[in-house]
């Protein structure tokens, strides 16, 4: 359960997205884009208010919102590992990275570490192919890597958050 | 001393690759020498294996300087600005040398990338911008449409319709509302043209849409962009308010009766709505599948009106064609086909990049004089276009002129131009497999061909991967690969076999390795390969500390010894061994 004063705080960012946003149908993914940037990602009651704002079922939502890759239920790690496997980078060896960083972080890719430090996904390609392979941390592009330079990287990041 | 100006490359690989930080090195760097030059940050340059990338030009010409690491840039300064040298260690190119990476190039679509700020409406106006847009609100619509067909531009985004004829359905549709989109949903793994047309000039893709609105009579348009690109979304969104302020979008453009606005729509990763019916259902804020056409959107397309959609470079040669003419445009391509295509050149090749032929250059051409050849010595296998969708060519493909007609009848597609180089340390198998758990994975599920179909290949390549199956197996993938591409609703299944196709055409060889000799000749598939360690092991122990498997074990200063039933064949040995004693086979 919400305290109060969570729950006012909960109304306001809801209200704030949709102030952004016009309640017709074709608003629905901006609206979840929104909301996924307000709330790190969309908690089942944000799921129910722009079910109400919308007019439409709860169900409706969530069909649309499953669809699409970018959205997520859970919440997410401090940091977002993206490693690349666009073409360039599998022929030069992403795989090989994104093995390094589960064992790195003991966790298996599309998870989060327990201390909610790090959270791994793949994607399909980030587009600096040139750079191949390449990790993305947060919004830094880490390219040209080899298995002990990913490690390092996330090594850095570890240490930052301890600080 | 003559006027100089500096310019730094600023797309996603320049910033990824530390153009940040060089951008304020040399802002500290020339305060610091009370140099009052202008600095500049422009669009992708183009030569992306030397980000990050300055350029600095001078009444004589334009020196390109790569590779700089933050320590280089003081040095440039002082030798290049203060003392008027060149900074030879890092300087690539020059305007009075000739360097092939350029030379063989023809720029059209990428001819302001990397030269203007596109956040600035100005640099744009100043290179002829929006000159076209002037002109074709003196024609007739129709004068508009005929131009652009006679210019023999077809669509960039792969499957390459006249756009023309495309425009002409629009038009025709007579309907009070009508719509028109720009496709900036590159899904495509290994492609990044239209990123960086929409990074490095995004008024050339607004004014193309806007000419295109005024010769269809669409009223509103749409850019659907993915939302893995913030850069590109950002400068977007300052060059269609910049563009409104100037009265080249909005309610009566350039005091004309026409009308024209463009909102961004940002995809939310999902490749099938790079397909236009899908697309559309996305913007309608509906899950992204494709329905079956006709209706064509040019009859029945956006919220149910008649729309035109085509991609983010051919909307950003159109300003180009009505300036220069549709004669000119045509006499750059083939006959079939006018004009030039981007490519994004990467994979196992020296120079990768952004790179503009004109339509009809040999794939050699642009792999070994533009892009150097291959890199690490290695040989040239095999060339992937076109993506998921496309095919891989091989050596006897050097010399095909890279048109529409000849890479299809190769089995790969123009597509929307990513060209991945691959060496002899690649396997067919395992890139089949790639792309394959690619478009299954994207599959929408909508249609059964593409959904069980595209599941059941992967599922044999997989067993192919590890030698498992026989030739009735081969044959029995080519039949299934067949009923796919036949009966898929969508492009998106209709192309997913081609990867395999393609492969299995060129390189049924290595197919055949892997099921009759169970090996993978390239040594990537791992159920096939074995890692030992030869007797030129120091006993260093590196390799045992860093594999994850704990399967290497030995004494110090001895030979170690891998454990074959423990061994994972991750490879992570073989990197770490410090005197190569790692084999694989």
């Amino acid at each position: 359960m919400k305290s109060e004063c969570e729950n006012q705080s909960f109304e306001r960012d809801v209200e704030s997205v949709f102030e952004k946003h016009s309640s017709e149908p074709s608003s629905l993914i901006p609206i979840l884009q929104t909301a996924q940037e307000t709330f790190g990602y969309l908690p089942r009651d944000v799921v129910e208010k722009i079910a109400e704002y919308l007019e439409l079922p709860v169900s409706k939502i969530y069909g649309v919102a499953t669809f699409y890759a970018q959205f997520r239920f859970e919440p997410l790690g401090d940091h977002m590992i993206r490693v690349c496997h666009g073409t360039a980078c599998h022929v030069k060896g992403a795989d090989k990275i994104g093995e390094a960083v589960e064992n790195k972080l003991g966790i298996e890719t599309g998870e989060t570490t327990e201390d909610g430090q790090f959270t791994l996904e793949r994607v399909a390609c980030l587009g600096c192919c040139s750079l191949a392979p390449v990790m993305m941390v947060d919004d830094t592009a880490h390219g040209d890597l080899t298995r002990e330079k990913a490690k390092d990287i996330i090594k850095k990041y570890e240490e930052d958050g301890h600080d | 001393m003559t006027e100089k100006s500096i310019r730094v490359g600023y797309a996603s690989c320049g910033i990824a690759a530390g153009a940040g930080e060089v951008y304020q090195a040399l802002e500290k760097s020339l305060k610091e020498h009370e140099l009052d030059i202008g600095l500049e940050k422009v669009g992708c340059i183009g030569m992306c294996h030397n980000e990050p990338i300055v350029e600095i030009e001078d009444d004589e010409g334009t020196y390109t300087y790569g590779n700089l690491e933050i320590e280089d840039v003081d040095e440039l300064v002082k030798n290049h600005l203060v003392e008027e040298i060149p900074y030879k260690d890092k300087l690539i190119t020059s305007t009075d040398q000739e360097y092939d990476y350029f030379s063989k190039q023809r720029k059209v679509v990428l001819r302001n990338s990397g030269i203007i700020d596109p956040e600035s409406i100005e640099e744009y106006k100043e290179r002829e911008g929006y000159e076209a847009l002037e002109k074709a609100l003196d024609m007739e619509p129709q004068e508009i449409i005929d131009t652009i067909k006679e210019s023999n531009l077809r669509g960039r985004g792969g499957a390459g319709f006249p756009t023309g004829m495309k425009w002409q359905f629009a038009k025709d549709a007579e309907k009070d509302e009508k719509y028109l989109i720009c496709n900036a949903d590159e899904g495509d793994p290994g492609a990044f043209m239209d990123r960086s047309v929409l990074e490095g000039d995004p008024h050339a893709v607004l004014e193309g849409m806007i000419i295109g609105a005024y010769a269809t009579g669409a009223s509103k348009g749409y850019i659907y962009c993915r939302a893995e690109y913030p850069i590109a979304v950002k400068r977007l969104k300052i060059a269609i308010e910049k563009a409104r302020d100037r009265g080249f979008l909005g309610k009566n453009i350039l005091d004309t009766d026409f009308s024209f606005d463009i909102q961004i729509k940002e995809g939310a990763g999902a490749f099938v709505c790079g397909e236009e019916t899908a697309l559309m259902h996305s913007i309608e804020g509906e899950r992204g599948m494709p329905r079956p056409r006709p209706p064509f959107p040019a009859q029945e397309g956006l919220f149910g009106k008649p729309t035109n959609i085509n991609n983010v470079e051919t909307w950003a040669n159109v300003p180009w064609i009505m300036r220069n003419g549709a004669e000119e445009f045509s006499s750059i391509g083939t006959e079939e086909s006018g004009g030039t295509k981007v490519f994004a050149l990467a994979g196992k090749i020296k120079r990768g990049g952004l790179v503009e032929v004109p339509i009809g250059t040999s794939l050699r051409e642009v792999i070994f004089d533009i892009g150097g050849g291959i890199a690490d010595e290695k040989d040239f296998k095999a060339v992937q276009l076109g993506g998921p969708s496309g095919g891989c060519l091989t050596t006897d493909h050097l010399d095909t002129p890279v048109d529409y007609e000849t890479l299809t009848e190769a089995g790969a597609i123009m597509g929307s131009g990513g060209m991945i180089v691959m060496d002899e340390d690649d396997c067919m198998v395992n890139v089949a497999h790639y792309f394959l758990d690619f478009t299954q994975e994207e599959s929408c599920g909508k249609c059964t061909f593409c959904r069980v179909g595209t599941k059941r290949l992967l599922e044999m390549l997989e067993d192919f991967s590890k030698g498992k199956g026989g030739d009735e197996d081969i044959e029995k993938l080519k039949e299934m690969a067949d009923k796919i591409k036949k009966h898929s609703l969508c492009g998106l299944g209709q192309t997913a076999p081609n990867p395999v196709l393609t492969t299995l055409r060129y390189f049924e060889d290595e197919y055949k390795a892997h099921l009759e000799e169970e090996t993978c000749p390239a040594s990537v598939c791992r159920e096939l390969i074995t890692y030992t360690i030869s007797q030129d092991c120091i006993g260093c122990g590196t390799c045992a500390e860093e594999c994850p498997a704990d399967s290497i074990s030995g004494e110090s200063q001895e030979v170690h010894v891998i454990d074959q039933a423990a061994c994972i064949k991750c490879g992570a040995c073989q990197e770490v061994c410090p005197v190569d004693a790692v084999e694989v086979e």
